[in-house]
């Protein structure tokens, strides 16, 4: 098994914050040797989590680090905030529900996008998701 | 700020997405879009988004809100350039580009808004026609 390379460590305050979490992703990807569309699909999975924990978490932080499963590479993308929480998961999962004025497919999508998808959070007590996405 | 060029090119304004959209710039677009199309009366709208690696549900529905406003405003949107691992993406998302209308590439986008152009100034000419018949 490989030793996964350091994991970077990203603060989620303003857009730009959002922009950069995707370059980072996206550098990552590259190096884990996804595919195009596998890059892609991760990188617009961590734009709307990013995107998530700035609005709906009122910011946090994200990690990308390279993991490896056997001989298999992978990207994981945690995100962090210590907003208010997420009360109803199943109405969170729901294509189309929002609480703020987007299209409601930020969950929803993202988990249609990675491998993985793992997610916790208490009321009032913040979230915590994580995505993978393995090369094939 | 960042921000993002309009080009008028005759009747049609221009925009090609160069840069890697922040929420606010993706905002700004929006509105410069609105204005230009007031200012010049241009009744095209071509964007290119060849060089975005991803559109997510915000781009998205900016893309969307755009093609809506601009139809408002008496002109047509069409999107150019979208990479094929963009559209993969797009669907499994869950995005459905209400009311944008796509095509491959610029020529093609200039072809459609011809079009248009002629099917409305045959409409025009069928009612101006409808007015002499009626004297």
């Amino acid at each position: 098994m490989t030793v996964p390379e350091e994991p970077v460590r990203l603060d989620i305050a303003d857009d730009k914050d959002v922009v950069r979490v995707r370059q980072s992703v996206r550098l990552a990807a590259l190096a884990a040797k996804l595919s195009l569309v596998d890059q892609t699909k991760l990188v617009t999975a961590a734009s709307e989590l990013a995107r998530n924990t700035l609005i709906h978490g009122g910011g946090g932080h994200a990690t990308v680090a390279q993991v490896h499963n056997g001989r298999r590479a992978g990207v994981r993308a945690e995100f962090v905030d210590t907003g208010p929480g997420i009360a109803d998961l199943t109405l969170a999962f729901t294509d189309g529900y929002t609480t703020g004025n987007g299209l409601g497919l930020g969950l929803s999508g993202s988990r249609r996008l990675v491998d993985d998808f793992e997610i916790e959070t208490n009321p009032g007590g913040g979230v915590r998701i994580a995505v993978t996405k393995w090369a094939r | 700020m960042d921000r993002v060029p309009v080009l008028k090119i005759g009747e049609i304004l221009l925009v090609s997405i160069q840069i890697d959209l922040d929420d606010q710039t993706a905002m700004q677009l929006q509105e410069d879009l609105s204005d230009r199309i007031v200012e010049t009366g241009a009744h095209g709208v071509v964007i290119d988004i060849s060089a975005l690696e991803i559109v997510d549900s915000f781009i998205g529905r900016m893309l969307s809100t755009i093609a809506a406003v601009s139809r408002v405003l008496d002109a047509e949107t069409v999107v150019v350039g979208m990479r094929p691992a963009v559209a993969i993406t797009l669907v499994e998302l869950g995005l459905s580009l209400n009311g944008v209308r796509t095509a491959l590439n610029v020529d093609k986008a200039l072809a459609i808004l011809a079009r248009a152009r002629q099917i409305r100034g045959v409409g025009l000419l069928t009612e101006a026609d409808h007015a002499v018949a009626d004297e």
